[in-house]
């Protein structure tokens, strides 16, 4: 008996337990899309520039998720590429990629604007005529005006630092330290954008650019009412002009889109995109793993990251045919690679650089990054996914994927370094993948007398403060670099400027270019910029791709894939060219 | 007792704002003294493209370029009086008790960690009421029925408990329950946008059960060795030999002695938690203090990592304080003068 309390005390508990697990049990999808199966049946690769289940109809709640918070949803403050996959539901840039699959969907339709931009003064002047009936989601329509306040505001980078520098870059007379909260009459962007009528966009250029259309689609030519611009908290809640509008947003959390009531779909001809659900919600923060299991389950739609599954989760869903099934290998227009430091003897030879890309065991860099579903071998710089690269193999890496000793002794005898060298190859230490291609190198180049020590740097600072900062780099003679590259979008200008250009190399730190400097490389760019022609300009983009090959300026390692997976309850699903993962303004919900 | 309370108090607050000084000077003070710029600290909270110009105007504006006094004590003005902020085409007042401004997403840091506080203290306190009750019944079980299979297994359970860190028993079991079984809620949902507090509780069962099986093995652990002493000593034997019943001498004068240190640890624990169950709030993606921590740590966030800080040594200033109060209660053997 004088257990009875203690007893009747861990039973209750117990119970209580017991009782809040069974009143659960499965609990209903709070996102809405009600998990419904598909009519289409799953495959692999279904998606992968295909459209898989196709679909018209609308309705239900799109769960997405992500491991950490981008930037910003703030349209003119934002760098990623994801981010400007989802912006297209909210705002209208005067330019988007098309929502397509395939190759279309890399091409650059007009959105806000009525048609593609008038070059003229030898493509230093674009003009864009915007589309009349086009309306912010408070009902007032948008005009010129709003498209400069929106490209004005975005050139503060002390206010709104993140976004791409272009237009800051490219137009004429922008002061350096440019505030449109100082500047609210846009007095001092005279020169750089006029707008003529109420209709009208004309942007004016310091050189010839002859893709400007790609400029056009940034983000930040979404037009902003300079009204309601509240600066760094604009994020919070952008005036929406696409098919979705903020219900809610927490800068930590996520955030929900809901229709935009104001948004005509007449207006909106050339885009493709066909805004299925009813409702978006994003959630911030959530564990890498809890994503992919809750991709599986059914539980969630889409990670928004759109790289792919974890390594660990990765191999379980390739073991499996059925989850298999729901996969998507997806190649998107990322370079994983090493950069060779020029500043740091002995790779200030094109000889000893040559070296390593003969004796590098390229299988072993693949491996590191999961093997054949982690990428496909590279050969030169430029994915095929770039509109206009060309694919080429100077230095036989397909054939002798586990490297060449023999023409890498060669090449040493011709650097003046018959027995080999030591040097310093840099990672980022909280990225097992490349610690794991920093020791591949160092295996592979062992063999003919390169010693690596690898050296690990802390992502968050790894181009601002170590491998991307000139002198501290040279300093600490950090000769290879390991690196990896996204293209601001699909073409060679997207690609290749901000890596192999040597201008854009900055004292302070930062860079994406991390130690190319070939002259050469740089008049070809230029040549790239003045030409108009778009054929004659990819072949340019070629040959600058084919120059730092020739002069060695990097390793190429491996052409980035994606593993995406798919739920049931998707539908209208597909990748692009445009946007390397799948593409979020047309993608829908399967119906019950 | 109220010159004790107010004493307390004092010294409480004294010693947070000690907690923000070290803090600040971790953060602010010893890069410096490593050689870091002014310029080479903002450079972290600029975009990719970012010149020298431009990170130079973002130092000015986060106030790097000030004095470290000057920075300290516009923190500490702000947590008292409040600031002012521009955030670019205007300013705001940011009121007391003011923590700043993320350096990344520039959005206010104290209605972030408030919003993130009833997460946490759903999960502490659900949590701390499963461990209190399985494992202090777990250690009475245990040491009085010492040296039998029931006692040798209940502690071979609560070994595991303490050896087994929360990444993976959390993983293991959203992996079982959550996502093969589907009895429990996966991660990555808010208990708080639920309005039905039997959902609440439905959210946060999986991640009470994982933290409070970490915690019911130690104090187990702590209740059967201090049952086992408590119950050798003179005064159970006199309560045995006036005729008291067994049940009376186990819980009114074994356990209530046995009591007192558990009482510390468990003031310890509830206040650590309040400031942030990290790896539990990661593992399960709930949005409280824990997770809020991780976030700020990894982007170099200064503004919330001194939030956290603040916020947690709060919890564990006044829970020591509460536990000393109840030491009294408990024990009557402790009186406040």
């Amino acid at each position: 008996m004088r257990w009875n309390r203690i007893t009747t005390v861990t039973a209750v508990s117990a119970a209580v337990a017991l009782s809040l697990v069974a009143c659960g049990g499965p609990k209903a999808s709070s996102g809405g899309s009600g998990g419904g199966s598909s009519a289409a049946t799953p495959e692999f690769d279904a998606a992968n520039n295909k459209i898989f289940n196709p679909s018209d109809k609308k309705g239900g709640t799109l769960r997405m998720a992500i491991t950490e918070k981008w930037d910003s949803t703030d349209p003119g403050d934002t760098y990623y590429g994801l981010s400007w996959n989802l912006v297209r539901n909210y705002v209208r840039p005067l330019m988007t990629f098309k929502s397509a699959p395939g190759k279309e969907g890399a091409k650059v339709v007009p959105d806000l604007a009525e048609a593609p931009g008038v070059p003229t003064d030898d493509a230093k002047t674009w003009t864009y005529k915007i589309r009349k009936g086009v309306k912010f989601e408070d009902g007032t329509e948008v005009k010129a005006k709003d498209v400069m306040y929106g490209v004005a505001r975005s050139l503060d980078k002390t206010t709104l630092p993140n976004g791409p520098t272009y237009f800051n870059d490219f137009l004429v007379d922008v002061p350096k330290d440019y505030s449109v909260a100082k500047d609210p009459q846009m007095k001092q962007l005279s020169k750089a954008i006029t707008t003529p009528d109420d209709y009208t966009i004309v942007f004016h250029l310091n050189k010839t650019f002859a893709g400007f259309d790609y400029f056009a689609q940034l983000p930040s030519t979404a037009p902003v009412p300079q009204a309601k611009d509240t600066g760094t908290k604009y994020q919070l809640h952008p005036i929406a002009t696409g098919p979705y509008k903020f219900e809610s947003n927490d800068a930590n959390k996520g955030f929900t889109l809901i229709r935009n009531d104001q948004y005509d779909a007449s207006t909106d001809p050339d885009t493709g995109r066909k805004a299925l659900p009813d409702k978006i919600n994003v959630a911030y923060n959530v564990n890498g793993a809890d994503i992919d299991n809750r991709l599986i389950a059914g539980d969630l739609d889409v990670d928004i990251a759109g790289t792919g599954v974890q390594a660990e989760t990765q191999a379980k869903v390739l073991a499996d045919p059925k989850l298999k099934a729901h996969t998507d290998s997806v190649l998107s227009t990322r370079l994983n690679f090493t950069v060779f430091n020029s500043e740091v003897k002995p790779f200030d030879n094109v000889d000893c650089r040559k070296a390593v890309l003969y004796a590098a065991d390229h299988e072993g860099y693949q491996r590191a990054y999961g093997g054949p579903f982690g990428g496909d071998i590279a050969t030169n710089l430029m994915p095929p996914s770039v509109a206009g690269a060309e694919k080429f193999d100077d230095y036989g890496f397909e054939a002798d994927k586990n490297g060449n000793p023999t023409k890498a002794k060669e090449a040493l005898t011709a650097c003046g370094m018959p027995n080999g060298f030591s040097t310093n190859i840099a990672y980022r230490s909280d990225r097992p993948k490349e610690k794991a291609v920093a020791e591949s190198l160092q295996q592979s180049l062992a063999k003919v007398g390169i010693k690596l020590t690898p050296k690990g740097f802390p992502t968050g600072d790894y181009t601002k403060l170590y491998a991307g900062k000139p002198d501290y780099a040279k300093a600490n003679g950090l000769g290879m670099i390991v690196y990896s590259w996204g293209a601001d979008w699909p073409d060679g200008f997207g690609f290749l400027s901000q890596i192999v250009d040597s201008r854009v190399i900055r004292a302070a730190g930062g860079n994406t270019n991390l130690g190319i400097r070939i002259p050469e490389v740089d008049t070809l760019i230029d040549k790239a910029l003045a030409t108009t022609d778009d054929a004659e300009r990819n072949k340019i983009w070629v040959d600058v791709d084919k120059k730092v090959m020739e002069q060695a300026g990097v390793l190429p390692g491996i052409w980035a894939k994606g593993l995406l997976y798919r739920p049931d309850t998707l539908a209208n699903v597909f990748s692009n060219d445009g946007q390397n993962m799948y593409d979020y303004a047309s993608i829908g919900l399967a119906q019950k | 007792m109220f010159a004790y309370l107010v004493r307390r108090v004092i010294g409480a607050v004294l010693l947070l704002f000690i907690v923000t000084a070290v803090t600040f000077a971790i953060f602010f003070l010893v890069p410096r003294l490593g050689g870091a710029t002014a310029d080479d600290l903002a450079g972290r909270y600029v975009g990719k493209s970012a010149g020298q110009e431009q990170i130079h105007n973002t130092a000015v504006r986060l106030g790097f370029t000030d004095p470290l006094y000057v920075q300290y004590g516009r923190f500490v003005k702000g947590l008292v009086v409040g600031q002012e902020y521009n955030y670019g085409t205007g300013t705001e007042h940011c009121p007391a008790p003011c923590f700043g401004y993320s350096f990344l997403t520039q959005q206010p840091v104290w209605p972030d960690l408030v919003s993130r506080i009833p997460v946490t203290a759903s999960l502490a306190g659900g949590a701390a009421f499963i461990w209190l009750i399985t494992g202090v019944g777990t250690g009475i079980i245990s040491a009085l029925r010492r040296g039998s299979v029931l006692d040798r297994s209940l502690m071979s359970v609560a070994l595991a408990g303490v050896s087994l860190p929360i990444f993976f028993t959390g993983l293991l079991s959203l992996s079982i329950f959550s996502y093969s079984l589907g009895w429990t809620q996966q991660g990555g949902v808010n208990p708080l946008d639920e309005t039905n507090p039997l959902w609440w509780a439905y959210d946060l069962i999986l991640p009470w059960v994982t933290l409070a099986f970490l915690y019911a093995a130690a104090y187990a652990r702590l209740t059967r060795a201090g049952m086992l002493e408590t119950m050798n000593e003179d005064f159970v034997r006199t309560a045995r030999a006036k005729g008291l019943t067994e049940r009376t001498v186990v819980l009114r004068h074994g356990l209530r002695s046995a009591l007192t240190p558990i009482l510390t640890i468990f003031g310890l624990d509830l206040g650590l938690l309040m400031g942030g169950a990290i790896l539990t709030e990661t593992t399960f993606s709930l949005p409280g203090i824990g997770q809020y921590a991780v976030i700020a740590l990894r982007a170099n966030d200064l503004p919330k990592v001194l939030g956290v800080t603040l916020v947690a040594a709060f919890f564990i200033v006044l829970a020591n304080l509460v536990v000393d109060l109840l030491y009294a209660v408990v024990d009557p053997r402790v009186r406040i003068s």
